[in-house]
């Protein structure tokens, strides 16, 4: 259970994120939708605190993560990253074989033995459909898959660590319409599993994939409800027009 | 004049320049090969001078500037990779990382006879280890240092962050994301500047000097506190001060056949090296 309270984000002097307060559930899929510089993506990426990679950036309000405030001081950021897994927008799988790349997050947390790295491997490929594909080739480089293929490696190298969240910052924008599909269809049957948060260009997606959808504009948070609700009978005019494509 | 002469006048005169610069080497190389090649023999290759330079070999210079190669990169290459690191993975976009910047900008500014005396001044004399390898090499490790730390920060600075991020994701530290993804990535083309720098340092003269060269010293090095002969200087020896100048001539080119061949191993060296861990850093 993911819980934001009265979040306000600056990039310098440029304020990105106002006031915002929303709380997800487990083993839900909550899709954030709105127009480019948003700040949907900004928002997603407090949850496993990689805005703290970015200069001169400041927080107030609090992220909750099952209870605990994620910025509180006694946090270990590694810790949380390993429970708090990231999908980016662009596939971006190390220049290592497809078995080191799932083994990656395993080794350097220190988890478990070669056994359990093998078996480990292979259960997460599995998890995100790519384990048939690849599993001849374990030891090629990463960077013989397609792009949908890469974007399923991943997948599988965040789920590999068992996170509990999973962050999907566009997943499908730079794939063709079939890759998209089966990320997608990934998406619905990873839900059992883990609590899902993805941030979308594309509303066709969001209202597929998603239980929640939040709908951003210039830092606020318009409206949150449910998908079904969002897309049908919308509260806000600003909702309405995105949505039926009058803007954005 | 149509676009098209223009064009086709601009293509030959940029494609002589190019051909004259290769043309420039290829005569330099030429004409050492062609003055040197006679004295070229194994015995001038493994055995020290003799009658006041007059005859015999060159075995102990050639020593000596190995010696030298490797001690300044010892000290060199740790202290100038972890230099990059630090201030491209580390140290943000501070004054203090600019300053640095500016400062190891100006260190390779300066010129090689002024790293000469001031290491004489500082290891020879102050630290007391007299003309000694280690007093050279430390002089030469620091006229390199610049390019190792900017080739390196070059190296780093082309790594794109996704990788970083990608690795953070994953719970890695910020140790571990350097270690197992950005160096093994970074590490062809950090080795690049390493043999850069290592062709530099076996052709400097001015460095070393005052820090260990010896005029004539036939035989090799006991220690690291021990002075030894270095082919730059003997070629200059040779070919400027020797007891006769005109009949040690062939000398001189051969000992500069030798210094040249020596880069050409070491670069070859370099494209090796490079190759092999390309490929063991699986991109395509």
């Amino acid at each position: 259970m993911i819980e934001a309270k009265n979040i306000d984000f600056y990039y310098g002097d440029f304020h990105a994120l106002k006031n915002i307060s929303m709380a997800m559930e487990a083993n839900t899929v909550t899709a954030f939708i709105g127009p480019s510089g948003c700040g949907k993506s900004t928002f997603l990426r407090l949850f496993n605190r990689m805005n703290d990679l970015i200069d001169g950036t400041r927080l107030t309000g609090e992220c909750l993560v099952d209870g605990q405030n994620i910025y509180s001081k006694s946090i270990h950021v590694d810790e949380l990253r390993k429970k708090i897994g990231m999908v980016f927008q662009k596939a971006n799988p190390f220049p290592k074989s497809i078995f080191e790349n799932v083994a990656y997050g395993l080794r350097v947390n220190n988890m478990g033995d070669k056994s359990f790295i093998r078996q480990r491997v292979e259960e997460s490929l599995a998890a995100a459909a790519l384990w048939d594909e690849v599993k001849d080739k374990l030891k090629k480089s990463a960077f013989e898959l397609s792009g949908g293929q890469q974007q399923r490696l991943c997948i599988a190298r965040a789920l590999a660590v068992s996170p509990s969240i999973l962050l999907m910052d566009e997943p499908a924008s730079a794939l063709d319409p079939i890759s998209t599909s089966k990320i997608e269809e990934l998406i619905h049957s990873l839900k059992k599993d883990y609590t899902i948060v993805i941030v979308t260009h594309n509303m066709q997606q969001a209202a597929r994939v998603s239980d929640k959808t939040g709908f951003f504009m210039l830092g606020d948070l318009i409206e949150f409800s449910d998908t079904k609700k969002m897309f049908l009978s919308p509260e806000k005019e600003q909702t309405q027009n995105y949505i039926t494509g009058r803007f954005g | 004049m149509s676009r098209k002469v223009s064009q086709h006048i601009a293509f030959i005169t940029f494609r002589l320049l190019g051909s004259l610069v290769v043309g420039i080497l290829f005569w330099i190389l030429g004409f050492i090969i062609y003055k040197g090649i006679s004295v070229i023999s194994w015995d001038f290759l493994t055995t020290a001078p003799t009658d006041g330079m007059m005859s015999g070999g060159i075995f102990p210079a050639i020593v000596g500037t190995l010696c030298l190669v490797i001690g300044s990169i010892i000290f060199a290459f740790p202290l100038g990779v972890m230099s990059a690191i630090y201030t491209n993975e580390y140290a943000g976009n501070g004054w203090i990382v600019k300053f640095i910047r500016v400062m190891t900008n100006n260190l390779s500014g300066i010129p090689s006879i002024v790293f000469g005396l001031f290491g004489m001044a500082l290891f020879v004399n102050t630290l007391g280890f007299g003309d000694s390898i280690l007093a050279a090499s430390l002089t030469l490790g620091l006229l390199i240092l610049p390019l190792v730390i900017r080739t390196t920060e070059e190296a780093l600075k082309a790594i794109p962050n996704s990788f970083r991020t990608g690795s953070l994701a994953l719970g890695a530290s910020k140790l571990q994301t350097i270690r197992k993804v950005v160096l093994p990535m970074a590490f062809p083309n950090i080795i690049t500047g390493l043999i850069l720098s290592l062709g530099r340092v076996s052709g400097e003269t001015a460095p070393i000097l005052f820090t260990v060269a010896a005029y004539f010293l036939p035989k090799l090095p006991n220690s690291i506190f021990d002075q030894v002969m270095a082919l730059p200087y003997h070629l200059y020896v040779v070919a400027t001060s020797g007891t006769d100048v005109g009949a040690s001539r062939p000398i001189a080119y051969g000992t500069a056949l030798v210094l040249i061949a020596i880069v050409l191993l070491i670069n070859l060296l370099a494209t090796f090296l490079r190759r092999y861990f390309g490929k063991k850093v699986k991109t395509n």
